[in-house]
């Protein structure tokens, strides 16, 4: 049993805020007239749509294919006609669209026959094929696919798997009222992840001021009975909830930016992931629907158990938004992004809906010089030097900003929050990061041209060549009539012979760049949280438009 | 539009700056209490000039002058000159000292945040390189009356030895030079308990105030702890030696500015370095030029110039000292997972 909780440097202590949308117990949202569900609400491949405009679905009937493993499958909440597929706003920052389903349900929420799956006597990679159908993902924001993180990996075995119930960000109570709510069904999943990932302890951690979800777990551990399952409570402290900090504070161990958490013997998920889990394959409910807090400048705060697809207005409607609102957020208010579109739909990252007014979030005073007073490093959680990032940030000095390791900050905004001289600090990093992106992409393309002109190069070498030889062959093969037969052969297999070495040598050179360039991609790019992957998209949809515009500006010739 | 975080803690360089000037308030009382109201004459015409040099900056670059000069980095600077500086300096003195700090020191390098120096101990050192005389003039306890030092400061007539005497660092210095030793020096009334008779009350005072800031979260332990730390260490080791010439560490600790700059002038954090370990040996690295100042140089304290040599060893300090970054602190378990 766990007897030593270990510690993370930094973080900050924000109000809470969590009791007004815990009052109440989860509501089940009646069904909005049209349900927007996009087909891209994870990390990796968009999937395909497996229905088209005028089908009939039916409840947790697939709709969106996984596209390839590293996707998930996407499935209609309920019963109804498919009136469009087509790109519609999303709930990211930059205000882009995407493709969705738009479903109209039919109000008699005819289910579809599901598919029963014996899960117990399954082999590990069964399970993990029927949980990308059922579209299982990440439900604490990243939206990962869970059934790419529910393997162990070469070692065969894990060491703890982490069940993230801290949800330290302020306002955020989904997780705490799921918690509270089905703590036995959670603790259930839980077990079955880790029978997948062969783990020999199971931690489900949460934060000291949840006290009524602790008692909840508690009891149903105890009803379970499994001597590897442990109910942990760590100090309240954000951001004790992001997965790396969880893992540092349970077991001591720093997963460094870039490595996966299994490589050090440790896999993490959100309680509300366990739980999809859980339904996916006891019950055969691929994920439809979610918990969403809605809070802040609102009527009635409260938390909704949405189906998937749901426009935001819907729920704001429903929780009573404030006239004096100014601005919707999407997440909490440390790391939250903007929702540009309140006719956006819930997405599976979709975890709270958050409503902001000038009293309840001032909007930031000037910004003044930084004084260096290094309060932001001593509420860095990533034990970065931020007002360093910031100063190589700003002078676009970005080289300088990788060096102090600009990549392994996880934007959770402790610095911004502390700085004296309310710099945006964060705003900083996401723009240099996109920068760098952006340069990545382009050298990308350069590299890729290059390799292009050289292989151009190399086959015209090879031509000439083989000409040269066949020249040779045809000349050595004149003069003497008999051994032609075996002089002409020989002679065409040596261009290729003497060609081989060389061609395989090329061929290594550009595997080798290949290889680099996605190692050097791979360290910056990967593990992007979605709010990253926004950015990304939003730069790439920056430079589009710029280019667009270049384009339409160009004087006809 | 901004973007996250919306939530911002409830601080400001303006509430940093006034919480400094607060904790300076116990050290400036005690002062005045024993010395007379000339520090507090002292201040206001630090402050004045300070305003107006920040002021006149401002518009020449072009910046929002109400808001800089609200966030109170001027004062702070101002303050500081005129505690570090003896009191019952002619007034003209204070201003030339002022005006350089904020015009030099702080915005030809580009305003607040961008200094490499601290401006207070840059105008301390122009000062005294330019009137050795006058810059070491102090006050003795039997003190003189108010309207006696509103008179000096304002530039009236000056009676040197009525009301003068050689601070404690300067009455070792010059006892030592006349070869007499340290104990014999320390009879003289100017001494006190321990390092100079009221300026000791003054120098708690301050290590009172710097003990508000630490609890205030405004400094960290790092500085005062290697400051003073490394003062008693050299200091002990030179006095267990050869006590007959050099003062012992409470002295050392009590006399001249250690107290106040270990607390107030060492934490500045736009000069001073940044990192935990880069702070320890940027403070130790300034109590040891002190101590060495005060023991083999020519003047009678040495903080001042110690700070500035620390200062441009800051950028050197500060990359040498980076801390590990969460999860690289050690290699991970299989040589570097992928
Ligand atoms: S908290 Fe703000 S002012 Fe202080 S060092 Fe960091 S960025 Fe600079
Ligand atoms: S946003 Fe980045 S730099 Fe700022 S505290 Fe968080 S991890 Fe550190």
């Amino acid at each position: 049993m766990l007897n030593k909780l270990f510690s993370f440097n930094g973080g900050v202590k924000p109000d809470p805020n969590k009791s007004a949308s815990t009052r109440e117990p989860i509501a089940r949202l009646a069904l909005p007239p049209q349900l927007v569900i996009p087909l891209h609400q994870h990390i990796g491949g968009t999937p395909r749509p497996l229905v088209t405009v005028g089908s009939t679905v039916l409840g947790g009937q697939r709709i969106g294919a996984p596209d390839g493993n590293v996707s998930s499958a996407v499935h209609a909440p309920t019963s109804g006609r498919v009136v469009a597929i087509e790109p519609r706003p999303m709930p990211h920052a930059s205000g882009l669209s995407s493709p969705a389903v738009v479903i109209e349900p039919d109000g008699l929420d005819t289910a579809i026959e599901r598919e029963l799956f014996d899960w117990h006597a399954a082999a590990p990679g069964e399970i993990r094929d029927f949980l990308r159908d059922a579209g299982v993902v990440g439900l604490g924001g990243a939206v990962f696919p869970s059934h790419l993180k529910l393997n162990p990996g070469k070692s065969g075995h894990t060491d703890t798997l982490v069940i993230n119930g801290a949800e330290c960000e302020p306002f955020i109570t989904c997780d705490d009222m799921l918690m509270r709510a089905e703590p036995g069904n959670i603790l259930r999943g839980a077990l079955i992840m880790q029978r997948m990932l062969a783990a020999k302890q199971v931690l489900v951690a949460l934060e000291d001021n949840k006290p009524e979800a602790a008692a909840a777990l508690k009891s149903a551990a105890r009803a379970l009975g499994h001597a590897s399952l442990e109910v942990v409570v760590v100090p309240t402290r954000y951001p004790a909830g992001g997965a790396k900090q969880l893992i540092r504070v349970l077991t001591g161990i720093e997963v460094p930016h870039g490595s996966r958490s299994t490589d050090f013997g440790v896999q993490c998920f959100n309680v509300a992931t366990a739980l999809a889990v859980w339904r996916a394959l006891e019950h055969g409910e691929p994920l439809t629907r979610r918990i969403v807090t809605v809070t802040g400048n609102v009527e009635r705060p409260r938390n909704f158990d949405v189906a998937i697809g749901t426009p935001i207005s819907h729920l704001f409607a429903a929780a009573g938004l404030k006239p004096d609102t100014d601005k919707l957020i999407m997440g909490g208010p440390m790391m939250g992004i903007p929702l540009p579109n309140i006719d956006a739909p819930v997405v599976k990252a979709t975890n709270c809906l958050l409503a902001s007014s000038p009293t309840l979030f001032a909007p930031p005073e000037p910004e003044l010089p930084c004084i260096r007073c290094g309060e932001c490093a001593r509420a860095c959680p990533a034990d970065l030097q931020p007002f360093e990032l910031y100063w190589h940030s700003r002078a676009r000095n970005f080289g300088r900003a990788q060096e102090y390791k600009l990549f392994d900050c996880i934007e959770c905004g402790c610095c911004a929050y502390v700085c004296p001289s309310h710099i945006p600090l964060v705003d900083y990093y996401r723009y240099a990061k996109s920068e760098i992106w952006a340069r990545e992409r382009d050298k990308d393309a350069a590299d890729s041209a290059r390799e292009r002109f050289e292989f151009r190069n190399w086959r015209a070498d090879r031509e000439k060549e083989e000409k040269a030889a066949k020249l040779a062959a045809r000349n050595a093969a004149k003069p003497a009539v008999k051994p032609a037969d075996g002089a002409a052969p020989a002679a065409d297999v040596a261009p290729s012979a003497g060609e081989d070495p060389k061609k395989a040598l090329i061929e290594a050179a550009m595997a080798r760049a290949r290889a680099q360039k996605e190692a050097v991609a791979a360290k910056n790019t990967d593990a992007l949280t979605p709010a990253q992957q926004a950015q990304i998209d939003a730069a790439e949809e920056r430079r589009k438009r710029a280019s667009e515009l270049s384009g339409s500006d160009a004087p006809v010739k | 539009m901004y973007n996250s975080p919306y939530l911002r803690q409830n601080t400001s360089v303006r509430r940093v700056m006034v919480t400094v000037l607060v904790a300076m308030l116990p050290a400036i009382a005690m002062q005045v209490w024993l010395f007379g109201i000339g520090l507090l004459l002292q201040i206001a015409i630090a402050s004045a000039t300070a305003l107006a040099c920040e002021a006149a900056m401002l518009s020449l670059r072009r910046r929002p002058v109400a808001r800089a000069l609200g966030d109170g980095s001027a004062l702070v600077t101002a303050w500081l000159i005129a505690v570090c500086l003896p009191p019952l300096l002619p007034w003209w003195m204070i201003v030339i000292g002022t005006s350089f700090a904020i015009i030099i020191g702080k915005h030809l390098y580009g305003g607040l945040g961008q200094n490499p120096f601290n401006p207070a101990m840059l105008a301390y050192c122009v000062l005294i390189i330019s009137f050795p005389a006058l810059m070491s003039q102090w006050p003795g306890l039997q003190g003189s009356d108010a309207a006696t030092q509103l008179n000096w400061v304002l530039g009236g007539e000056r009676a040197l030895d009525a009301v003068t005497g050689a601070t404690p660092l300067d009455a070792l210095r010059t006892g030592l030079l006349g070869n007499a030793d340290v104990s014999a020096v320390m009879q003289s009334p100017a001494f006190g308990h321990v390092a100079g008779a009221g300026w000791e009350w003054v120098a708690l005072a301050w290590g009172a105030g710097g003990l508000l800031l630490l609890a205030l979260r405004i400094i960290t332990w790092h500085i005062p702890a290697a400051f003073l730390g490394a003062m008693a260490l050299v200091s002990g080791v030179a006095w267990l030696i050869d006590p007959s010439h050099y003062a012992s560490p409470a002295f050392h600790l009590l006399a001249g500015g250690t107290m106040l700059g270990a607390f107030f002038i060492a934490t500045d954090p736009v000069s001073g370095a940044t990192t935990p370990r880069g702070k320890l040996i940027f403070a130790a690295g300034i109590a040891l030029i002190a101590w060495l100042i005060r023991a083999f140089g020519a003047y009678p304290d040495g903080i001042a110039f110690a700070v500035l040599l620390l200062n441009i060893c800051v950028p050197l300090i500060d990359i040498k000292t980076q801390p590990p970054v969460f999860g690289h602190k050690v290699e991970p378990p299989d040589g570097g997972a992928r």
